[in-house]
């Protein structure tokens, strides 16, 4: 291809960024680098600015790029081009973790900050539903069991799968594949509730393609302008964006269970996560504020019940779960994949 | 004869009529496409001209003792909660830093929570009946108030809606345009010159001038890829920088520089090559001191629109790393910088109400420069353009 236009714009290119690049390399990083979970990242930025206004350390710098994206970049290795701390709506996986050591980062410690529900939720124009998990499950499902054999999914109607719920027709905004919020919505209702089922032998996750489940983006927010539009639509979306919404959404209770802070925080609503964040402490030294920003954020101004971050929709672990961060914390556990 | 007079006046109405259909539906076309861009318009200046607008309130900041661990201690109790936070947890450092301050008051306007200002927008809000009681007061006293938002000019972003701002993602779009434009506009132009000017038509250069036609119609998501596996992971460019974002966008805009300057030269007139020629002058200095000056206006213009398009991109963005949460101004083009569009994509995914009203204010603010940006090149080709 283009052999000169290749030749001479990247001999430039190569010198601009040698020299610029050597250049901010060689200065020491008081700017912590962060990345990860986009359902971590409206509480983590919340700390970071708090934490920018009130030391004399820089704003640290944060990215949204999804908790498995995150847990990539994190693992990459260690060194001033790595991030100091991923983000996770999910608990690290071992495989990510031995990753994680092939490549150098051998000390993480594993910090646990609060929880996080997914809410089924529709306009509040309509009545509140109560639905099982089960009947969840059966609406959103590719294949379901009919007289002990699965077929594809026949229900067009929430009232085809129980007569007790109202006939209208199933339409669902839900995150796309790639989200976080679909990957545990996908473990907390399909596995669960396939599970129960003796049709499947095996955790069920394939959502239907028959235009019933709607593929709505990353944003959670077009998801709630379109539940106001489409009143005989439900949305599957993250338990902050609920709490900004209060006139014109009305939540399901799963299994009897109204998507409350204090249920998701005691594990009765079942659609419930916890949230994490993943320090590596091999950078401890060469970037001084690491630790005094962790500890701001597990501090109970933040973390805690009436915290700044339950404000803005974080659901705070029950006190003595908050006592244990902050015990991990101060001794810089060490998470181990036997832990996991 | 006449039959065929009959026959020829009949095929021209008909084709008459035809042409005034056409003209017809061209014209609704043009008129649909109008009303859109007013629609989108209006809908952007309903939305986001409130932004321009921001709730301030004047208390009594007492310096007392308190104070000096926690900010809301120097404030009055029952205004306390309607002062934004942002203002509220610099009260220690600024004790700290003056300790004269100590024992001291004084009664100043400062920044209002964003609740109290979305009440007064008449916006939803969280206010509950007794503060609202307590801003309604505030108000007929004339110690809340509208004012003009200077914040949202001079500050970074921030999770308090009232405090975030698009200086940060202004001078970000700056830092990165300038490291366009010094890489892709000097390469674009030396590539242009060389292929219209020097090099000879032959099968190699036709190859090159069909790929650089194809690299200006690549998604530009695809640049970020190239940027983000060549610059960060190979060089060790630091990634969420104005260098490396600029570096990227550099390589989606040099082909339309390099199409445009083409274009330029080759409107210059053969005669006044020969001209130069026929008294003795090299071809370097026929392009040096005659062709390129008279094709100068055709490349500004074109590397101008080349910029804007770069300067509303986030695709390849997001790739690099710059589409970040940046409360500072970024100093150096080696620090965490955003950028205008990524600062709108960020907002447009927060939860708070509040941001709607952020989102389409910096959307009006890309949009005025955008404007700006074209009508200077539509002027530079209006004043120096020269017709043969």
């Amino acid at each position: 291809m283009n052999r000169i236009l290749k030749s001479r714009a990247f001999k430039t290119t190569v010198i601009a960024a040698a020299v610029m690049g050597v250049a901010g390399v060689a200065q020491a990083r008081d700017q912590i680098r962060i990345v990860g979970s986009s359902t971590v990242y409206p509480f983590a930025s919340y700390v970071t600015e708090e934490f920018g206004a009130v030391t004399e350390y820089p704003t640290p710098v944060i990215e949204s790029t999804g908790s498995g994206g995150g847990i990539r970049l994190f693992c990459n290795g260690v060194g001033e081009g790595t991030p100091d701390i991923s983000n996770a709506s999910r608990r690290i996986k071992a495989s990510e973790l031995e990753r994680c050591e092939e490549n150098g980062v051998t000390d993480v410690t594993e910090v646990k900050i609060g929880s996080d529900g997914i809410v089924f939720a529709q306009s509040s124009q309509n009545e509140a539903l109560d639905l099982t998990l089960e009947q969840l499950f059966l609406a959103v499902a590719a294949q379901v069991p009919v007289d002990g054999e699965l077929v594809d999914n026949p229900y067009t109607n929430w009232s085809d799968i129980d007569s007790a719920l109202p006939d209208r027709e199933i339409s669902i905004y839900g995150p796309p594949s790639t989200s976080g919020t679909r990957d545990a919505f996908e473990e907390l209702v399909m596995e669960s509730a396939s599970e129960e089922l003796d049709a499947y032998g095996e955790a069920y996750t394939e959502i239907r393609a028959d235009g019933a489940y709607i593929d709505a983006g990353e944003n959670d927010n077009l998801i709630v302008q379109r539940l106001t539009e489409d009143t005989d639509a439900f949305g599957i979306f993250g338990y902050s964006f609920l709490v900004e919404n209060p006139d014109s959404l009305v939540a399901s209770s799963i299994g009897g269970v109204e998507p409350e802070a204090e249920a998701i925080s005691a594990g009765d609503y079942p659609i419930a996560r916890s949230l994490f964040f993943y320090v590596k402490n091999q950078h401890a030294e060469d970037v001084p504020p690491l630790y005094e920003y962790v500890d701001m954020f597990v501090s109970e101004t933040m973390i805690g019940e009436g915290g700044y971050l339950a404000d803005i929709g974080l659901i705070p672990l029950p006190e003595a779960e908050r006592e244990q961060t902050r015990e991990k914390v101060a001794d810089r556990a060490q998470l181990q994949t036997s832990d996991l | 004869m006449s039959q065929s007079f009959d026959d020829i006046s009949a095929q021209l109405r008909k084709r008459h009529r035809r042409s005034a259909r056409l003209k017809w539906i061209s014209m609704g076309a043009l008129g649909l496409a109008g009303l859109f861009l007013v629609l989108f318009f209006a809908d952007m200046l309903g939305k986001g001209l409130p932004a321009f607008q921001q709730a301030q309130i004047q208390v009594e900041i007492d310096y007392n003792e308190d104070a000096q661990r926690m900010g809301r201690a120097a404030l009055e109790p029952e205004v306390s909660r309607l002062v934004s936070r942002t203002f509220e947890r610099l009260i220690p450092g600024m004790i700290r830093d003056n300790p004269d301050l100590l024992g001291t008051s004084e009664t100043r306007w400062v920044l209002a929570d964003g609740e109290v200002d979305q009440y007064l927008k008449g916006h939803r809000h969280k206010l509950n009946d007794s503060q609202q009681a307590t801003v309604d007061e505030l108000v007929e006293q004339g110690r809340v108030e509208l004012k003009f938002n200077t914040t949202f000019f001079t500050t970074g972003d921030s999770k308090m809606p009232e405090a975030s701002g698009i200086l940060s993602a202004a001078v970000g779009t700056v830092m990165t345009m300038l490291v366009t434009l010094a890489i892709a506009f000097p390469i674009g132009v030396m590539t242009a010159i060389y292929l219209e000017e020097f090099a000879p038509d032959n099968r190699l250069t036709q190859i090159i001038e069909i790929n650089i036609n194809n690299l200006a119609a690549i998604p530009s998501i695809l640049f970020g890829l190239l940027g983000l596996a060549i610059f960060i992971n190979f060089f060790g460019v630091p990634r969420s920088s104005p260098l490396v974002g600029g570096m990227t966008l550099a390589l989606m805009t040099l082909p339309v520089i390099i199409i445009a300057t083409r274009t330029a030269l080759r409107s210059v007139p053969d005669s006044i090559r020969h001209a130069a020629f026929g008294v003795g002058c090299s071809r370097w200095q026929v392009v040096r001191d005659h062709v390129l000056p008279l094709a100068m206006p055709g490349i500004m213009t074109g590397s101008i629109i080349g910029l804007a398009q770069a300067m509303g991109e986030t695709a390849p963005l997001i790739i690099v790393g710059m589409v970040a949460f940046i409360p500072d101004v970024s100093a150096s083009f080696t620090e965490a910088a955003t950028v205008l569009p990524a600062q709108v994509f960020t907002w447009a995914g927060e939860p708070e109400k509040a941001f709607v009203e952020k989102t389409a204010g910096g959307i009006l603010v890309l949009l005025a420069i955008l404007i700006f940006l074209n009508a200077t090149a539509v002027i530079l080709r209006k004043k120096f353009e020269r017709r043969w």
